[in-house]
């Protein structure tokens, strides 16, 4: 059963002893040991980092998940929550010497409850399926992450989920009314619930994007939205990114909130076209997809307004969509973009900057010319309304030394986003993968401070380690991240209350 | 210099050494009762940490104070040995482009509003207590009627700079909307009244001013009519950008919702709301007085923050004990996000605010609070937290930022 293949590391000790405790607790199906099955959940979707988790457990109940933790915080051993394994900064990569917690059978919704207008899931359930229960009703779940399909809403808890239309509607944090979670050390704490504004700090609030650092959300409460009563979307060509630029600065300076901005450059332009053939116009060096949503009689004023905008600033073709089916085609293109690039890229990466938006036009011009430079292709694919950055860098696998210099590329997209004034990840997350970017954006205090954030959830540090933030081990020694408790509390000179 | 003369060094010398202008502490200045030994106003955050880790080495009890117009909300402060001033931490760094500002704490909050509203754009956090600065409206974390659409304004901070305790200063968020990048501190800082430390600047996303106001009102025969209205309006798809309920001691329940939007589309919303709410009006632009607290300045004011469908019962409640109590409440607030303000008389003695407190969290689900007790009650046996759910998380945050208990000590949730 404990079978380890050549060059696998055995089952650690301590963990073996946890075995029957763990088949107790979640049952004989609910604990993966098998080397070939564990080695199933060794990655999220950034598949580069990988590591065989030393014991899957699938737990079906919150109690099955506070024992499992409680037993992780007794042994001094680490754990790592795990949703749908979607994630693309390695926030789920297991613990070869840890617990791999997966929520993937806790996919109960539990309640839609109208007259409150608010939705409580268990963690496993998927994202898009909040909307499926809700829409029968007139509702809907906001937050959309691209891999709404599967993403799993604990997924989204962990890493504050946004998507494409997080311009209007905001993140995952701004739709989280309530969470049950599991604490480090295994008990059970209820932040907020269906009303807002819970008494005291707001513990919820910092929870909500601890990438599964804090703890683990058991159920979850979340506001739905009356579907809007209008939905148009419009589609403009334009022979230049800067172009492009110029209309979405012109269309948020004059007071318009789309509910969506998104932008394509002529390379993912054509990948998209080689792929699924979208059909966007011809010539076009960047297209623009505008969406607005909301009061008819609002959304058709405001239309009006874009379109002019767009053709004021260049557009040589403006296609509108006023019904799904005519929608679901503007949209094609841009929702098959990274797939697409697999099209005319043996091999990819798919970065995640922001930058304030004013800066898009020069960002891109510098994106650019590193590409010019480097000879590496990168196809920029973005959230224009928020500056949210989505370049993928091209690259031939089989070319000795492409990885190192897409890699390079991609690290220099990054420093050209906090050069600017913006963040290293807008919906990905930290994780493994830019953990040790952070101290590129905050200073030794600023990590030190998270740190004590931190600590005060997880004293012994077994929830999720090294993710989020920077370590030694993770990154070679920095000055100012600092473990284990507040040296005042060492001393003696503050007391525990 | 010897050991002996640094600790004979007069203590407001230590304090002051950072470059912070510190002077006696008056009547004048007390908080909850309690006046403080010494008032310091650092000119910057560098001053504003070396006064925070000389108050920290001396172990002197600190409260901060923006314009003092909330110094008396939450519990009074079990001590007061210095009050941090923070009028001149001040600054306005507009990002009209990004729709984003970066402000020190110590602005007024109407300072910051008018150079916004010089580029049409605003901070979507509506004015509650006149006078106030922005540090002191984050740290007491109360929003106003359009959090409906816009989201409370903890949704509206992008970024904040905060000083620890023991003078260090961290940063977390940034200066773009989009970022999730490290823990959101934040979210700790605000609504934290001063408990956890010393916010020194904040960043906040903004919205465009609207170009069109209408304001939908209708006097409702009862709390339960007004939500069934609230219910209507919020399905009717009109998204309205706040509904706000009225109820004052006696007379008539009013029901105000708030459209903003373009001007061509806002008539035929303002039409469309009015006919969901019988003998309702409609009226251009935002009413006088709009979202202000109920009541007085003295009164003591009830925060009841619960589900939406649960909002008649809160308001029936809250007017009924009041009068079981042998007084009366003013009841106002945001219908469609569920959180009320109720105002009972400063003449109301501890007994009736704890007993309408408790009646009220009985019988509904969500959090029943003493926002503000009136000053005669700030050393009465006061039940203002109810039970806190994550208290004991919350202890631990502030053990962690705050290991000696000295920032504004007792005025956290649950006494922290």
């Amino acid at each position: 059963m404990f079978d380890e293949g050549e060059g696998e590391p055995r089952m650690p000790q301590p963990l073996t002893a946890l075995i029957p405790r763990l088949r107790e607790i979640c049952g004989d199906d609910g604990v993966i040991t098998d080397r070939t099955r564990r080695r199933t959940y060794e990655s999220d979707g950034l598949t580069y980092h990988a590591s065989t988790p030393g014991v899957v457990v699938l737990p079906t109940t919150t109690d099955q998940v506070a024992a499992v933790v409680r037993l992780c915080a007794d042994a001094g051993v680490p754990f790592v929550p795990r949703g749908a394994g979607t994630g693309l900064s390695a926030g789920a990569l297991p613990h070869s010497e840890g617990v791999l917690i997966v929520t993937s059978r806790m996919r109960r919704i539990l309640e839609i409850d109208v007259a409150n207008e608010r939705a409580v899931v268990q963690p496993g359930v998927a994202n898009l399926e909040v909307t499926r229960a809700a829409a029968p009703h007139g509702y809907y779940y906001a937050p959309d992450p691209s891999s709404q399909q599967v993403c799993s809403v604990g997924g989204n808890i962990a890493e504050n989920s946004g998507g494409a239309h997080c311009l209007k509607y905001g993140f995952t944090v701004n739709h989280v009314l309530g969470l049950e979670i599991v604490t480090p050390q295994g008990e059970v704490v209820r932040l907020g619930g269906k009303a807002a504004d819970a008494p005291g700090y707001d513990l919820l609030g910092a929870f909500v994007g601890s990438e599964g650092t804090l703890g683990i959300a058991t159920e979850i409460t979340v506001r739905l939205l009356r579907a809007p009563q209008k939905v148009r979307t419009l589609l403009a060509a334009f022979e230049t990114m800067d172009a492009g630029g110029a209309a979405v600065s012109a269309i948020i300076s004059a007071g318009v909130l789309p509910a969506a901005v998104e932008m394509m450059d002529a390379l993912s332009i054509e990948a998209a076209e080689a792929a699924v053939a979208c059909d966007y116009p011809p010539g076009a060096g960047a297209v623009l997809i505008v969406e607005l949503d909301g009061p008819a009689a609002d959304v058709d004023a405001q239309f009006e307004r874009a379109t002019r905008l767009c053709r004021e600033s260049g557009a040589f073709e403006v296609r509108t969509a006023d019904d799904a089916a005519e929608r679901a085609r503007i949209w094609k293109g841009r929702k098959s973009a990274f797939a697409a690039v697999g099209r005319i890229s043996p091999a990819y990466i798919v970065q995640d900057g922001v930058v304030p938006r004013t800066a898009l036009p020069d960002v891109l011009r510098r994106i650019a010319e590193l590409s010019a430079a480097s000879g590496i292709r990168v196809a920029n694919v973005f959230h224009a309304g928020d500056g949210n950055l989505h370049p993928l860098v091209l690259f031939d696998d089989a070319e000795p030394g492409a990885s190192e210099r897409a890699a390079e590329v991609s690290g220099r997209i990054l420093d050209l986003c906090i050069e600017h004034g913006g963040s290293i990840t807008g919906e990905h997350g930290v994780g493994v993968d830019k953990a040790c970017q952070m101290p590129e954006m905050f200073s030794p205090a600023d990590l030190e401070t998270m740190d004590l954030f931190r600590s005060a959830f997880d004293p012994a540090g077994i929830a999720n380690p090294e993710k989020l933030l920077p370590t030694p081990r993770l990154c070679g020694e920095r000055p100012g991240v600092r473990k284990g408790v507040h040296p005042l509390v060492a001393e003696g000179a503050a007391e525990q209350f | 210099m010897t050991q002996d003369e640094t600790i004979t060094t007069p203590l407001a010398e230590e304090l002051g050494a950072g470059g912070a202008q510190v002077r006696e502490g008056t009547p004048g200045d007390a908080v909850g009762g309690r006046v403080p030994r010494y008032v310091a106003r650092p000119p910057d955050t560098a001053a504003a940490q070396a006064l925070l880790a000389a108050a920290h080495r001396r172990g002197l009890a600190t409260v901060v104070r923006g314009n003092g117009t909330a110094s008396d909300w939450g519990a009074p402060p079990r001590r007061c040995d210095l009050v941090l001033e923070t009028a001149a931490l001040t600054g306005i760094e507009h990002a009209a482009g990004d729709l984003v500002v970066r402000v020190g704490a110590g602005t007024p909050l109407a300072d910051l509003q008018a150079e916004l509203a010089a580029s049409g754009q605003r901070l979507t956090l509506d004015p509650l207590v006149a006078g106030g600065t922005v540090g002191g409206a984050v740290a007491t974390g109360l929003s106003g009627p359009r959090r409906l659409l816009h989201g409370p304004l903890r949704d509206l901070i992008i970024g904040m700079t905060a000083v620890r305790a023991d003078g260090v200063a961290a940063s977390s968020g940034g200066r773009v909307v989009k970022n999730v990048a490290g823990y959101d501190l934040g979210k700790l800082h605000t609504g934290a009244l001063g408990t956890l430390g010393l916010i020194t600047s904040v960043t906040f996303r903004l919205h465009p001013l609207p170009e069109a106001l209408r304001t939908v009102s209708a006097g409702a025969p009862n709390p339960e009519t007004a939500q069934r209205w609230t219910h209507a309006v919020l399905g009717s798809g009109a998204v309205p950008a706040a509904v706000e309920l009225d109820w004052p001691e006696t007379g008539p329940l009013t029901l105000r919702v708030l459209l903003e939007g373009a001007e061509g589309g806002i008539d035929a919303r303002a039409r469309a709301v009015a006919e969901l709410m019988e003998g309702s009006g409609i009226s251009e632009g935002a009413p006088a007085q709009w979202g202000a607290l109920p009541g007085a300045a003295g009164d003591t004011l009830l925060k009841a923050a619960v589900p939406i469908g649960q909002v008649a019962e809160a308001a029936r409640l809250l007017h009924e004990a009041a009068q079981d109590q042998g007084t009366t409440a003013a009841v106002a607030g945001s219908a469609g996000a569920g959180v009320l303000l109720a105002a009972l008389p400063a003449s109301a003695g501890a007994a009736s605010v704890n007993g309408v407190v408790r009646r009220v969290r009985a019988a509904v689900e969500g959090g029943v609070t003493v926002a503000r007790p009136a000053p005669a009650l700030a050393d009465a046996e006061l039940d203002l937290w109810g039970e806190v759910p994550g208290l004991e998380l919350m202890r631990a945050v502030k053990l962690r930022f705050d290991p000696r208990g000295l920032l504004a000590p007792g005025r956290g949730p649950g006494g922290i």
